[in-house]
């Protein structure tokens, strides 16, 4: 049993057999059968992950291709391109991809430094170890609309706290709207995300700390080296890996923002981030064909999010065991 | 940083844990006591205590409208929608999971690293992309507002989870004991149902909880594809209206916040430490 758990799926499971003749013929009707299993006890979960999400973006794509809106299904026809076209001479779509990518650098920034300092204290501490974890663990499962009603009627100038504990702080004052703009708003809707996600990238960076091999902490401390310098040359190169995936786990995540903005400002302000906008094309305006295409487009957004962090994180990988 | 630490851990650690706790306590101390704030504590600052945080009078009359009042039409049909749509999504992935990352850790055949590759990747699909095509498709084919028609894209989410932290799961068990039970004569069928099962039971568990999370989180679908009858407790605390029109339903919506929290920071409390074991097993390689 290895302390690491390891994703390793290339680890073959040979079965010691003794090489005798006669043994073979029944050695390879073994493997046979094992393939066959294998794939009969992976194939419906497989097959039905690769449905219920191949299935939509395949139908997206195609109806990204026509103007169609629902409530008038006669006038569907083909306009190929043309809804991107249009969403992408639109300022409101550019909006809304700034928004996206400004609260995703926000609060992947922010959660990577309390998460580091979180995971560090959860590493090192002695007393309350076990209470710290689980209190930590908890925002995590809140469900997000909670929490997005909890930050917002905290800053609400009426029923909020937020004002009334901070009026000390200038600019602070007991009538303060901060859903009335857009800094305000997406200052609330960055705390909410913050507070609710950070305990995710905390825990993988704990298990990124947790497998540094502590000697070498130690002798870096014999040699003199400095808390700085510790943690600068020893503990964050070790962890890169860790980091890595904290990080493109996060990013994705974050980059798909939808709930703390819908319930908060609903977009008001210019604060619709693409999902929102793709939701508000769809659901409210009905506009199959172009919140198709949106969502395409965000879709498109993710892949080369994720294209991007793969290439950067082999080349970590390979660096970091040279 | 000055603080030089102790190897054996002193003090320092624990001062810095206090303000991380407070960090985390205070939106689910003001949840809670936004809750207990009747009318007047949640229009009258002066009703309050510590700067409008807690109320001087607990009132119990949001549980009231939530459960028997006039919020009750919508709360309970979305608590019981809820439970009934997340527990089968959970049941259904974790069972397939099962199978698939057994063979994913244990059996050899082509194609693994690409089911976990496709897991993750769909993982990450943002929700919405899917939300355009099946709000069209479901109101054609009548899956629109029922139950099966949040289920099957909720599988979306909760089966790659599963997958993934199941097959990290699975990799850490013992197999020799599988290996000692076919060399008594099980076939590879029986090994799995009478040896992997009871010592993978834990693992499933705790993917089932995971699972449960993420499904009971979910607020896009749930406000998408649903109008009333399937309204599951995210959407329907989106949909919340006060007493009359003239009032906030604050207190409404965090007396059902405080509901729908209850149990899972129970869980959380219980199984905090294989919680966390299933959501970074997956996440970082050795």
């Amino acid at each position: 049993m290895s302390a690491t758990p390891e994703l390793d799926v290339e680890r073959s499971d040979e079965r010691p057999v003794p090489p005798r003749e006669g043994r073979r013929r029944h050695l390879s009707d073994r493997s046979r059968a094992e393939r066959n299993l294998g794939w009969r006890l992976a194939m419906p979960a497989f097959a039905i992950m690769v449905a219920v999400t191949g299935y939509p973006i395949l139908q997206a794509i195609w109806n990204s291709f026509f103007s169609y809106r629902l409530t008038d299904p006669e006038n569907k026809h083909f306009t190929f391109l043309s809804n991107y076209w249009v969403a992408l001479k639109d300022g409101v779509f550019w909006q809304a991809v700034g928004v996206t990518f400004l609260i995703t650098v926000i609060t992947v920034v922010v959660e990577f430094f309390l998460g580091m300092v979180i995971a560090m204290v959860m590493h090192k501490i002695v007393i309350p170890r076990r209470t710290l974890r689980t209190i930590v663990l908890i925002p995590y499962s809140i469900i997000t609309v909670v929490s997005a009603f909890a930050w917002f009627f905290a800053f609400r100038t009426d029923s909020g706290f937020v004002n009334h504990w901070f009026s000390w702080v200038p600019g602070i004052d007991p009538s303060t709207d901060w859903f009335g703009n857009f800094w305000g708003s997406i200052f609330v809707i960055c705390l909410s995300e913050i507070w609710k996600t950070t305990p995710f990238m905390s825990l993988l960076l704990l298990a990124g700390l947790a497998q540094i091999d502590t000697s070498m902490e130690e002798a870096a401390e014999v040699d003199g080296a400095t808390y700085w310098q510790r943690l600068t040359r020893v503990i964050l190169p070790n962890m890169k890996a860790a980091i890595m995936v904290a990080l493109l786990f996060r990013t994705l995540d974050a980059f798909r923002i939808f709930d703390n903005i819908f319930i908060m400002t609903g977009g008001a302000n210019g604060t619709s981030s693409l999902s929102v906008l793709t939701y508000n094309q769809t659901i409210d305006r009905v506009e199959i064909g172009m919140g198709s295409a949106l969502a395409v487009l965000l879709f498109l957004f993710v892949l080369l999010i994720a294209f991007i962090f793969v290439k950067a994180f082999k080349v970590d990988l390979a660096g970091g065991r040279s | 940083m000055a603080t030089r630490d102790d190897a054996k851990g002193t003090g320092v650690y624990s001062i810095i844990a206090i303000p991380i706790i407070i960090w985390t306590l205070i939106p689910l101390l003001w949840t809670l006591a936004l809750s207990l704030k009747g009318k007047d504590a949640l229009a009258n600052a002066d009703a309050n205590i510590l700067g409008n945080f807690w109320p001087k009078q607990v009132s119990w009359e949001n549980y009231q409208l939530i459960f028997t009042g006039g919020a009750s039409d919508l709360f309970l049909p979305a608590l019981r929608n809820s439970v009934i749509v997340c527990l089968s999504a959970t049941v259904i992935s974790v069972v397939l999971a099962t199978f698939c990352a057994y063979a994913i850790a244990r059996l050899d055949f082509p194609g693994k690293r690409m089911i976990l590759t496709t897991a993750l990747g769909v993982s990450f699909f943002p929700v919405i992309a899917m939300v355009t095509p099946l709000f069209d498709v479901w109101r054609n084919i009548g899956l629109f507002d029922t139950i099966p028609g949040l289920i099957i894209p909720y599988l979306s989410l909760t089966l790659p989870l599963s997958i993934w932290i199941l097959a990290a799961f699975f990799q850490q068990i013992p197999w020799e004991m599988e290996q000692a039970a076919q060399v008594d004569g099980a076939t590879t069928w029986q090994a799995f149902r009478k040896v992997i099962v009871p010592l993978a039971a834990p693992g499933v568990f705790t993917t089932a909880i995971i699972t449960f999370f993420t499904a009971w989180n979910d607020f896009v679908f749930a406000i998408s594809l649903t109008a009333d009858k399937a309204r599951t407790v995210p959407a329907a605390l989106a949909f919340f209206t006060g007493a009359s029109q003239f009032e906030q339903p604050t207190g409404g919506i965090m007396a059902a916040a405080v509901v729908v929290t209850i149990p899972v920071v129970i869980l959380v409390l219980l199984f905090q430490r294989r919680i966390v074991a299933g959501l970074t097993s997956g996440a970082v390689k050795g």
